[in-house]
């Protein structure tokens, strides 16, 4: 079976300056990869490249074994890092919008995870919190039954309580044909829950390795082995 | 008991050892059936590669034992468990020795002192 990921001397330019430099990357199935590394390090150019919102500028992603495209976008359920919903729209109307989008969608699974952290479906988006409205973003992606999650900062907003919901989401939701990558600042929340973890840095994989690995090696946590990599 | 995670070392062991502690203390009762591994993950937040790596561990010892179809059990033999409880037992008080040398205390003057607590906690 086709790795769900595969980046091949993968190469983004933004003009002159390089976004990504030559990354050679595998991901598998059914594992939880945090996608870590300072700002600017290429987080989610590599994300938009795997989304197909970017192009190339050298080398090859691909999804399942193919270019990103209509096909790839049917089995990738995506977060941005930046909210793209209707403020006019009810959270219920999004569900229905969703549900008309993706044949994967289970909007029972959605109005399940609403009710869990006290959403009420009929409240217009534009009324809800920050926080409130990334918490239903997140609850629409984790709501298809996709073959890769990528999820661009997705606990950046919330607060602890919805943020272990949020993770428990994640875990509850595992599934062996399925990938998850998360990218994010905050290493310490989500280690206890990934497999893997690659470290961007300047546009190049600086280190990719299971989390117990790191941790059997290095003997600290990768929350202290990122601040010491990539101390200021 | 909650779950608890120390940065130094794999997760997968602590969750090794932290279920141990609930067989051995009997929260899980031998002969019983263990949760399964997704609820397990998701009680202790953690990825479910990573328990199944340390379900399968205490498997390999004896501590936990297959049934194809319906699941994992606590073994029966409670022989066994008394064994893993020993050994535990004397991990810590090697451990708590260890301290105990660092601070200045030979182990005549440690087991004088634990004497003499244990008595104050009797009281």
């Amino acid at each position: 079976m086709n790795p769900i990921l595969e980046c091949k001397s993968l190469t983004k330019k933004y003009g002159n300056t390089g976004a990504l430099s030559n990354i050679d990357l595998t991901i598998q199935r059914g594992r939880i990869v945090g996608l870590l590394g300072p700002n600017g390090s290429g987080k989610s150019t590599l994300i938009k490249l795997a989304n197909g919102l970017l192009t190339p500028t050298g080398g090859e992603i691909l999804i399942n074994g193919s270019y990103p495209g209509i096909e790839t976008k049917k089995i990738v359920s995506y977060l941005p890092e930046r909210t793209y919903l209707n403020d006019w729209m009810s959270v219920k109307e999004v569900i229905d919008f969703f549900k008309d989008f993706y044949s994967n969608f289970k909007p029972d699974k959605a109005y399940e995870m609403l009710e869990r952290l006290a959403i009420n479906p009929n409240d217009k988006l534009k009324t809800l919190s920050k926080g409130t409205k990334e918490k239903v973003q997140l609850i629409l992606v984790m709501s298809r039954e996709a073959d890769l999650y990528l999820l661009d900062e997705p606990i950046g907003g919330v607060d602890p309580a919805a943020r272990d919901y949020i993770l428990n989401t994640i875990i509850n939701n595992y599934n062996e044909k399925a990938a998850v990558v998360i990218s994010t600042h905050l290493i310490a929340d989500i280690e206890s829950v990934l497999d893997d973890v690659v470290f961007l840095a300047n546009g190049k994989v600086a280190l990719t390795e299971s989390v117990d690995e790191i941790r059997e090696k290095q003997g600290k946590s990768i929350d202290g082995l990122f601040r010491e990599v990539f101390k200021c | 008991m909650g779950w608890k995670f120390k940065a130094d070392r794999p997760i997968y062991t602590q969750l090794v050892e932290q279920i141990e502690l609930r067989i051995v203390s009997g929260m899980y009762s031998p002969g019983s059936k263990l949760p399964s591994v997704r609820d397990l993950a998701a009680e202790a937040s953690v990825n479910p590669n990573t328990m199944q790596k340390a379900l399968a561990e205490l498997e390999q010892n004896g501590l936990l034992y297959a049934q194809r179809t319906s699941g994992r059990y606590i073994t029966e033999d409670e022989k066994m468990i008394l064994k893993v409880k020993d050994t535990i037992a004397l991990e810590e008080i090697k451990s708590f020795l260890q301290k105990m040398s660092e601070l200045g205390f030979n182990s005549q003057d440690t087991i004088y002192l634990i004497e003499s607590v244990a008595k104050e906690m009797t009281k």
